[in-house]
């Protein structure tokens, strides 16, 4: 079967696939992606920051029942598989995009599988903020919503990008899965003729490009991260 | 004025009860440096995160200037922080920030506008001596310059206190004295009280006026630095004085006719001559030397020396006196049974 993918007549097919499809299919990729990436930032990042300082012993200590479900709501989002994820929320997409099927429909399963994952990632960086820092930002009379926003976010910069970095790439490979319930995009091509369709050349170069989509978020992430970090010396 | 009354701090565990401070009392005068000095542990950190109500006291409390820090409101408490600035032993400098950013943090915190508050911070810049550094960040400074730059930013808001907690103890001598010299000439220059909590006697001996010795949650001395220094009375204030045990004068038993002496090097300019010998040429008086514990900072003997000179007392008093004329010595007779 593989011996065949590669064959004259396969290259010709898969050129003209290229030709009338790729480049609709990396745009709705991208776009898919980053959209559904900064709208789960927007819902991830607060809650990221209340998982932190709603501790006991965090900046702005919050009610334990409100910590206790905060976190359970989180851990059942990161539990189910996206696949899963993405059939089970179809009535919640229907209600906010109109339709359960297309592009724009599959932004809401993204969304609802990564901002709980983006919650966590930002706890994650905010728990690397020397506490010593937060003690001297209290000493100094700042206020919990002046350690948030002056002292632990832009403290922890560099390590969030690194993270931003981790979600967007994650993202976008849940983005190439959401072509089963009919969003767009390099998944949905490598589905269709690769699964589909037996097209095994389509179905390869849709995931070479994908390869090079998360290569080079990798390397911008990885080279906005070192280059916002000040602790870093002799630059 | 600061004063701390019968101030009690107990930390609850899971299962155990940590009494950190014990009904600790002490007045700090207005624009004196005090120091507050103990070993790891003895509740001098949490003492001074008490001060300014980092950590909450369990009893007891804490008044400055005639307000009770404990009974302000959490708003009011962070105005008041801003008379009541802290430095610390790792600067705790936000290190994605400029040393002028740095600077103008509390300054931002409580609304000055944006150049204002970086012309203030040009000028503590000059002050702490860094006027090159304001666009350098705390990654490029060494620890000393990183103290510095700490230190300007507790200056921005003007406080009356300043809390400095082990702030010289991760630097090496020659800085600590330099950090210590700053918070002397900022003491002397804006009249801001100082509190100086440090393990090291030789900080506490080279910048306080008064100490406070802390040993395991109490208040074991409290008073002038030279007295403590020359005539520590608790077996805390003796181990911080002389730390490697001091000197115990019964190590020789007392021989027929002879005086002894401590002579207590007070950090006195010891390098360039040899006292004993001088004694002995200058005035004749053999002395022998029954056992020393002196250590140099620099070029400063601190610790002390037990003599013993055969002879009638007037002998003892002739060399009491020619000792004493030296800068930094201090010298008192020994009774046999004094330790």
């Amino acid at each position: 079967m593989l011996s065949k993918a590669f064959t004259a007549e396969a290259w010709n097919e898969a050129v003209s696939i290229i030709q009338s499809e790729f480049g609709l299919a990396i745009w709705e990729t991208l776009y898919v992606t980053v959209l559904a990436t900064a709208i789960a930032i927007v819902i991830g990042l607060p809650l990221g920051v209340l998982l932190v300082v709603g501790e006991k012993n965090g900046v702005l200590p919050l009610p334990k029942w409100f910590m206790t479900i905060l976190g359970g709501i989180i851990n059942i989002l990161r539990s189910v598989p996206f696949l899963i994820l993405m059939i089970l929320v179809i009535p919640i997409t229907r209600a906010i995009v109109g339709t359960s099927v297309g592009t724009m429909a599959s932004v809401v399963p993204l969304v609802i599988a990564a901002f709980p994952f983006i919650a966590r990632l930002v706890e994650s960086s905010l728990r690397e903020v020397n506490p010593n820092i937060i003690e001297m930002a209290q000493s100094t009379g700042a206020s919990p919503f002046q350690i948030i926003w002056k002292v632990m976010i832009p403290e922890s910069v560099p390590s969030l990008i690194s993270n931003a970095t981790i979600a967007i790439t994650t993202i976008l490979g849940y983005s190439a899965m959401s072509g089963i319930i009919g969003g767009g995009g390099l998944g949905k091509i490598a589905i269709n003729y690769g699964y589909y369709r037996y097209k095994y050349l389509v179905m390869f170069i849709a995931v070479v490009l994908l390869v090079i989509i998360v290569e080079v978020f990798q390397r911008i992430g990885t080279k906005l991260a070192t280059s916002s970090d000040k602790r870093l010396k002799n630059k | 004025m600061i004063e701390i009354k019968n101030l009690t701090k107990t930390f609850v565990g899971a299962d155990n009860e940590v009494e950190a401070l014990k009904n600790v009392n002490l007045t700090i005068e207005d624009g004196s440096i005090y120091g507050i000095i103990g070993m790891s542990g003895a509740g001098k950190s949490t003492l001074v995160r008490c001060i300014n109500m980092l950590e909450r006291p369990t009893e007891g409390s804490v008044i400055i200037d005639g307000v009770d820090m404990g009974a302000l409101k959490e708003s009011e408490l962070r105005a008041k922080r801003k008379e009541v600035t802290m430095i610390f032993q790792s600067f705790n400098l936000l290190m994605q920030r400029t040393c002028l950013k740095n600077i103008c943090f509390p300054l931002e915190l409580i609304g000055v506008k944006k150049a204002e508050a970086e012309k203030r911070a040009m000028e503590l810049l000059e002050t702490v001596g860094l006027p090159d550094k304001a666009n350098a960040y705390p990654a490029q400074l060494s620890g000393g310059q990183q103290q510095r730059i700490a230190i300007a930013r507790a200056l921005a808001t003007n406080p009356k206190v300043l809390l400095c907690d082990e702030a010289t103890s991760a630097l090496d001598p020659k800085t600590t004295h330099q950090i210590l010299e700053l918070i002397k000439d900022i003491n002397k220059e804006f009249g801001i009280t100082c509190i100086v909590i440090t393990h090291q006697m030789s900080v506490v001996e080279e910048i306080c006026d008064r100490v406070a010795i802390l040993e395991n949650g109490e208040v074991v001395e409290e008073g002038e630095v030279a007295d403590i220094f020359s005539h520590p009375k608790s077996s805390a204030a003796r181990h911080l004085v002389y730390p490697d045990g001091g000197v115990n004068p019964d190590i020789l038993a007392l021989r027929e006719g002879e005086q002894r002496i401590r002579v207590v090097f007070n950090g006195a300019v010891a390098t360039e001559r040899p006292l004993i010998a001088q004694l002995a040429k200058d005035l004749g008086i053999e002395a022998s030397i029954l056992g020393a514990s002196t250590k140099s900072i620099g070029e400063r003997a601190y610790g002390n020396m037990i003599l013993g000179i055969m002879g009638p007392r007037s002998e003892m008093l002739r060399a009491k006196e020619y000792l004493e004329s030296v800068a930094d010595v201090i010298v008192e007779e020994v009774d046999g049974d004094v330790e």
